[in-house]
């Protein structure tokens, strides 16, 4: 026999509630500590870290980010049961060493400055330097030396490189960029004169000058092109590091200068959120370790959109046929279990159906067809951004479906009773009254496939992904959306940073961030639906969706 | 065979659709015997629905067993009976809601004006339009007052932004729903009270302008207060149209209609003058059940 207060206890149903409450529990820890985990790597990132410099035991001088510390393996002694120490230095500078992180055993350190003079020198290349400036030249005229006057002195001159820089991009994004796009465009349609034995025709020959005259129009840009590149390399700076090492960089290759031991607390937020746009607005440098994301985020949104837009509609009327018209039988049931089995399917599948059905198949035919002139380069006969939408559109039409299907049985039946009491048709209660209620329904299925889709990456590397995307597939060149163009994605960008990139090590902070910016955005799709859905809720008070 | 309705729709839209209006300036012959007819013999004036021999199944079940009866125009006839007992059935029959219940089917034949309404080449959405229904869970759509009654009239693409203010404000008027909504016409109808939004059923019914309104216990679900406007309301309906009204409450059966059927079992037991019923039924079964010993 149980005491009986034990026995009053089980029966109250306690024990239950206290099971699932820890349940639940369970399930927000992870999903906190998980949010807890990437955003404090992702936001940390963009803080601008103080330089230490060490003086080792040996007259050697290290400068660098602290980054770590940890006991060294095997290092504990009976005098020192806790073990020896080590830290983890991120010294910058890999042009000079090769390597971005230096571990110093703490016993080797004998002091730790925080000098106020040394320079952080973010660069187009090599990432960052970590140092002091010698001397300022101009072609080999020095115009100032040592660390304060050669700062003084850069500091303009960087401004001006930026400028420079910044019509580089322009001349050769926007300029040449359009001119080259009407020279291809050009270069097609004689192909396509070519294929169809219309040579020497009034067309063929104003075509070719229009080409001529546009290459005069290309060769002139490249020159302006090539003296803004001498302008970048008129001015040099000389560098040395911690050691007294020197390095010779053209001015044109630094992208800011900072002195992140004298900045106050105010300096460095206005550095983090400088920081923050610059990830977010600008485009990867440096095998995508440096620099922003805004193609990867971009591609990723501009996706998910163009996969909602095919998949709603296929997966909303698939739904009202086999709810509202086909008769309920055996063969629906079957057509339900299959529908509901394909939204189990590993994606990868999904990918190798993409592959060879749009891209191979469609896309191949496609440009046989329509883009004959290109061959053999393929134009739709690739992956594109329009065949990974529709590949996860595919893969997430039965979450749709499903969604769908619940939303038209919680319509009431009265509604419908009451709609066709009134001399409405099936099709005309399905459009004004049925459909409209069940739309919350609908949209709850596409918040879902917005989820799953998102996140998605196996697919996409085999129907259109790329880890550097030449342009955007949404530009000012007719026809403004290039759906054949392939895409960068945030879900790829992390894997690739994150374990395909020569320095995997100095990456790490990018890949937090981008995890950050990936759940960022599924977030605020998400929420972009669920707004709407509410919206459409009030309007239709009394749905029971 | 061509319903009489079918050639009346094809006239302009707006003179059909406003027929409640006319119907009170023209003369109306068969209105006006009817009328006077009715009080002194209730069997003489035309019947607008004849029911002959119906049986009604639900796959292999028998709902309703041989069924006659006539429903008189301009009068308002009440079904009543224990649950169960077939008469929401029937007044689904009227105007074929009941074929959306898969597996359902109807032997004899329902007349409407003297045209079989189960006839293969009748148009159900225009017998809809003819024949409307008040149901008894009140089901305003979940939109706005004015979108609710302009429904029907749009469906019969009625266009034009005056002839549906006219129409809307003729079918609130006529439910007696205007002066309480007129000033928010345009918010959501849910918002309604339930007695309020039963009236606006009504009125929904009423802008397709129909021959025969059908009232499935419309008063089940709702307060005294609201009931007995209702109530009121079915004097005022009956000059324009004729009803049909289920109930569950036999004094309501009595206060509102002019003919009382006696459902038991899916058989029409009694119908006659509801006076009668209530006073003086043939049947012992009918007055056991009007009398409270069963039901």
């Amino acid at each position: 026999m149980m005491p009986s207060g034990m026995r009053k206890f089980l029966d109250s149903g306690t024990l239950f509630v206290w099971l699932c409450g820890s349940g639940l529990m369970v399930s927000i820890l992870m999903i906190g500590g998980l949010l807890l985990l990437i955003m404090m790597n992702g936001l940390g990132y963009f803080w601008p870290k103080g330089l230490v410099e060490f003086t080792l035991n040996d007259g050697t001088m290290v400068l660098g980010q602290l980054t770590g510390r940890e006991v060294i393996p095997e290092s504990a002694t009976p005098e020192l049961p806790d073990g020896k120490f080590r830290i983890q230095v991120k010294v910058g500078n890999r042009d000079l060493y090769g390597l971005d992180f230096q571990w110093l055993d703490e016993d080797q350190i004998q002091t730790r400055e925080q000098p106020g003079e040394v320079l952080s020198i973010e660069r187009r290349e090599w990432g960052k330097f970590f140092g002091r400036i010698q001397a300022v030249k101009k072609r080999e005229v020095v115009l100032a030396t040592g660390n304060m006057e050669g700062l003084k002195a850069v500091k303009p001159l960087v401004e001006q490189m930026n400028d420079i820089q910044d019509r580089i991009h322009h001349l050769q994004h926007d300029i040449i960029g359009a001119v080259n796009y009407e020279i291809e465009a050009i270069r097609l349609a004689l192909r396509d004169l070519e294929l169809k034995d219309e040579q020497e025709t009034n067309e063929w020959v104003d075509l070719q000058k229009r080409l001529v005259g546009l290459q005069a129009n290309y060769e002139e840009h490249t020159k302006m092109l090539r003296a803004l590149y001498d302008q970048l390399n008129e001015y040099s700076v000389i560098l040395i590091d911690a050691n007294g090492r020197e390095k010779d960089l053209p001015l044109g290759q630094i992208v800011r200068i900072l002195q992140p031991n004298q900045l106050t607390v105010f300096g460095k937020v206005l550095i983090y959120f400088s920081n923050v746009w610059t990830v977010l607005s600008d485009e990867p440098r440096e095998a995508n370790t440096e620099g922003g994301i805004f193609p990867a985020i971009f591609g990723t949104v501009m996706m998910v959109l163009i996969m909602s837009v095919a998949v709603v509609p296929f997966g909303v009327l698939a739904a009202i046929y086999l709810k509202e018209y086909a008769r309920q039988g055996l063969l629906v049931r079957l057509v339900r279990i299959a529908v509901n089995n394909l939204a189990g399917v590993p994606s990868i599948v999904f990918g190798v159906f993409g592959l060879g059905f749009f891209v191979y198949a469609v896309g191949g035919s496609i440009d046989t067809l329509f883009y004959s002139a290109a061959l053999p380069t393929p134009t739709f006969g690739t992956g594109g951004i329009l065949w990974a939408s529709l590949t996860l559109a595919l893969m997430t039409v039965p979450v749709v479906i499903v969604a769908t299907e619940e939303g038209l049985s919680a319509v009431p039946m009265e509604y419908r009773e009451g709609s066709l009491g009134l001399g409405a048709t099936k099709v005309e209660t399905l459009l004004r009254v049925v459909i409209p209620c069940a739309m919350p329904g609908i949209l709850t299925g596409l918040i879902l496939a917005i989820s799953r889709a998102t996140g998605e990456v196996a697919p996409l590397m085999l129907t259109g992904v790329v880890k550097l995307a030449p342009s955007l597939p949404l530009d000012s060149y007719f026809p403004f959306v290039h759906l054949d163009r392939k895409f960068m994605h945030l879900g790829f960008h992390i894997y690739d940073v994150g374990f395909q990139s020569p320095n995997v090590e100095a990456a790490k902070p990018m890949v937090y961030v981008t995890t950050l910016v990936l759940v960022f955005v599924v977030v605020m799709l998400n929420l972009m639906a669920i707004a709407i859905r509410n919206r459409m809720r009030k309007k239709y008070v009394g749905s029971a969706v | 065979m061509e319903i009489v309705k079918t050639s009346q729709s094809s006239k302009p839209l707006p003179s059909s659709v406003l027929k409640v209006n006319v119907s009170k300036d023209e003369p109306d012959p068969m209105k006006q015997t009817g009328e006077s007819d009715a009080i002194q013999s209730p069997n003489s004036d035309r019947p607008k629905i004849e029911i002959r021999q119906m049986n009604f199944f639900y796959g292999s079940n028998q709902a309703l067993f041989k069924v006659n009866l006539n429903i008189r125009e301009h009068k308002v006839t009440a079904f009543i009976g224990p649950s169960g007992c077939g008469k929401s059935t029937l007044l689904r029959c009227l105007n074929r809601l009941n074929d959306l219940v898969i597996g359902s089917r109807v032997e004899g034949k329902i007349l409407l004006e003297g045209q079989d309404i189960y006839a293969p080449d009748v148009d159900v959405t225009d017998l809809r339009t003819r024949v409307g229904m008040v149901f008894q869970k009140v089901n305003p759509f979940p939109k706005t007052i004015y979108q609710n009654v302009a429904y029907g009239p749009q469906l019969q693409k009625v266009r034009g932004r005056a002839i549906l203010d006219e129409i809307v404000e003729r079918g609130l008027k006529g439910a007696g729903l205007w002066e309480e909504v007129k000033d928010r016409l345009h918010s959501s109808a849910l918002g309604l009270s339930g007695g309020q939004q039963q009236r606006l059923c009504i009125a929904r019914a009423l802008a397709v302008n129909p021959d025969v309104l059908l009232m499935d216990e419309p008063c089940s679900a709702l307060d005294p207060i609201s009931t007995s406007k209702i109530e009121e309301l079915l004097h005022s309906l009956k000059q324009q149209l004729t009803v049909v009204i289920v109930t569950h409450n036999m004094q309501q059966a009595a206060r509102v209609s002019d003919y009382t059927g006696f459902f038991l079992l899916g058989e029409l037991i009694e119908y006659d003058d509801t006076r009668r019923i209530f006073t003086n039924p043939g049947d012992r079964r009918t007055e056991d059940y009007v009398t409270g010993r069963f039901g």
